[in-house]
């Protein structure tokens, strides 16, 4: 079946001294159009190489991505991205910054049909009240928010998000899972999200798809998580089957890590 | 009721002392909001108390050092005589300047019955018959020729020690602005473009630890060669001033020049990251990312310059004879009369003054351009 974003055959090698570093190899991922899909493994598996070549901020060695039928070449606004630090401008104000996105997509539009976009997305984030407010002067969560509204914004084909809660607390990392789910139900884009938080991906994600430790990563298992939208916290943590998707992914990772383990020490024996 | 509106305030004065780059004025602003007062009267006495102490005792050495070292010809100044000294100067700049005011007022005096003359004159030309017409016209432009020389006046008296301080400020503006003008660009091209930074690198590394004294010379053969092709009445600035300005330009060029290339070259890769994404154009990026994103290392080079540029300046109007400080310090050395050494000593302590005024100033900018946390130094 063919996908709205497609994936084929993806990797990505290194050449290094000691000959070339295989991190991803034959990557085959299909996502349909509106489905938020969660990319799951351990730190260092490949996770972020996968969704760095599907920005295009990255070189992509073999296979190809291709979004609506169109293979990518380089980056473009047509992906928008939240990393995992805001990465805003900090001498831009907070609506500054979205801004910046949006004049590049919408170059024909009038002045003020663009700062309505940019304001929109902005207050959609719960930042209405901070349009004007330096993005140095505002939390790391608020930034976070900035970030989304910025990739919103863009109105783009695909969301690509790298892990982008992780450098916040817990608190704030469940206030802004709601308010991107509250955003994605009004604005279904295709989502392609990476996280290390189990937790995470069950609350977000249509489709859980867990990597297999690198060098020469790949799509180890796939879960569809059935849970209806618009999901609520406490919903998803009363279904029956969340701690049995819980349980199943947690084995998955263990299993990784333990052949991780065991290859390590089977190197050193052999060297 | 009144409390808040008191302490916004306090916030105010506490942001503009840190903007400025006057911490030293925090504790008083403290106090004056009544924060705390045991508290703000120790950091009173510890950053305004002590240096004033340290001052004190500086002073103190000065005078003692300024009655032993004596030579036959002539006394380290002491304290006493500096002060005295500055206080002369001053004075004789008032006098000075109320005697070429009294001059000008004189002449400006002068130009009125002059121009009434001219116009009478013109007037009875319009009425008087052909052949006397000419030579009343002629006579009438003779008067009014005087009249506006009159009017326009300027005393040209030597400039006085005030005079020069701020002619050697100007100088060095000129010639600091020339420096930001080149070293920002150069800068920003070395930052960007790594096969240009590689060609700029040998230069800059082997000018840069090139002395304002050796610039001199070579400044000034390419500004005589610039020179010579406007007259000198008509030429906008003299040449020994245009010697200094590009002798200061030559020398503060260099850590403007490697502090912006250092920020360029040092700018997040995330940001270029947002700007790859966005696909802003190279412009874009440059200005709306590169740009203020080192404009902080950017402005820590300039104030390096602009130090750098003021101790230049005093070596440079000493040798082109620019009338700036370094002039003043000169002549004084060479006439050799009685207070000569204590004029020398005012103008060494205008010089750390202005020195310290100007490094302020920067600093102030920076903090104004910078959006990480202010840094006071």
């Amino acid at each position: 079946m063919r996908g709205y974003v497609e994936l084929f055959r993806l990797g990505k090698t290194y050449d290094t001294p000691t000959g070339p570093a295989v991190i991803v190899e034959n990557f085959d991922l299909n996502l349909q159009q509106g489905e938020y899909v969660c990319l799951l493994g351990h730190s260092g598996c490949g996770k972020s190489t996968v969704l760095t070549m599907v920005a295009g901020l990255n070189s992509i060695t073999t296979g190809g991505v291709a979004i609506a039928g169109r293979e990518i070449s380089g980056p473009g606004p047509d992906r928008g991205i939240v990393f995992q630090s805001p990465c805003l401008m900090p001498w831009m104000t907070a609506f500054e910054n979205v801004m910046l996105g949006v004049r590049q997509v919408y170059p024909h539009g009038t002045r003020q049909e663009r700062r309505d976009i940019a304001a929109y997305y902005l207050t959609l984030v719960g930042l209405g009240d901070s349009l004007h407010k330096r993005a140095g002067e505002l939390s790391q969560g608020m930034q976070q928010r900035v970030g989304i509204a910025r990739a919103f914004a863009l109105q783009p084909k695909m969301l690509l998000l790298d892990e982008p809660f992780g450098m916040l607390d817990s608190l704030t990392r469940m206030e802004l899972q709601e308010v991107l789910l509250d955003i994605l139900a009004c604005d279904r884009i295709t989502t392609l999200m990476i996280t290390h938080d189990v937790d995470e991906a069950l609350f977000l994600a249509d489709r859980v798809v867990m990597m297999t430790n690198g060098p020469r990563a790949r799509v180890g298992a796939i879960f569809q998580i059935p849970f209806s939208r618009p999901r609520g916290r406490a919903e998803v943590l009363d279904h029956p089957e969340y701690y049995e998707f819980r349980e199943q992914m947690i084995h998955f990772l263990e299993t990784q890590d333990h052949k991780r383990r065991a290859l390590a020490t089977g190197n050193l024996t052999t060297v | 009721m009144n409390q808040p509106k008191k302490t916004n305030l306090s916030n105010k004065a506490l942001k503009f002392c840190q903007l400025a780059g006057l911490p030293v004025l925090i504790p008083f602003v403290r106090l004056f909001a009544g924060e705390e007062p045991r508290e703000q009267v120790r950091e009173i006495l510890k950053f305004v108390g002590v240096p004033i102490i340290a001052s004190l005792f500086f002073i103190g050495a000065w005078s003692l050092a300024s009655e032993r070292i004596k030579t036959e010809s002539a006394q380290l100044p002491g304290p006493m005589a500096t002060w005295q000294a500055a206080r002369e100067l001053w004075q004789s700049h008032v006098d000075q300047k109320r005697a070429d005011r009294e001059r000008m007022a004189a002449e400006r005096e002068k130009a009125i019955p002059l121009m009434t003359q001219a116009l009478s004159l013109e007037s009875r030309a319009a009425e008087a018959d052909q052949t006397v017409r000419e030579q009343l016209l002629a006579d009438a432009a003779v008067y009014r020729k005087r009249a506006m020389l009159a009017a326009n006046f300027r005393p040209t008296s030597a400039p006085t020690f005030v005079d020069q301080t701020f002619r050697s400020i100007g100088t060095v503006f000129v010639g600091f602005f020339i420096a930001t003008l080149i070293a920002v660009p150069l800068g920003i091209l070395c930052g960007m473009n790594p096969i240009f930074n590689a060609a700029m690198t040998p230069i800059i590394q082997l000018f840069k630890p090139v002395s304002p004294l050796a610039w001199l010379p070579i400044a000034s053969i390419v500004i005589i060669w610039w020179h010579n092709g406007s007259s000198a009445e008509h030429a906008l600035f003299s040449r020994a001033f245009l010697i200094s300005a590009t002798t200061v330009s030559l020398c503060s060029l260099w850590p403007t020049l490697v502090n912006t290339a250092l920020g360029v070259s040092n700018v997040d890769k995330d940001y270029l990251n947002v700007a790859k994404v966005l696909n802003l154009s190279w412009w874009q990026t440059l200005t709306k990312i590169v740009i203020p994103a080192s404009l902080p290392l950017m402005f820590a080079g300039l104030r390096i310059s602009l130090g750098v540029g003021w101790m230049v300046l005093i070596a440079a109007d000493m040798l082109a004879q620019n009338p700036g400080l370094g002039k003043f310090i000169w002549d004084m050395f060479q006439n050799g009369s009685s207070t000569t050494y204590a004029r020398i000593a005012v103008a060494v302590l205008v010089i750390g003054v202005v020195g310290f005024v100007l490094d302020r100033i920067m600093i102030c900018l920076r903090n104004l351009v910078s959006f990480d946390s202010t840094v006071p130094a």
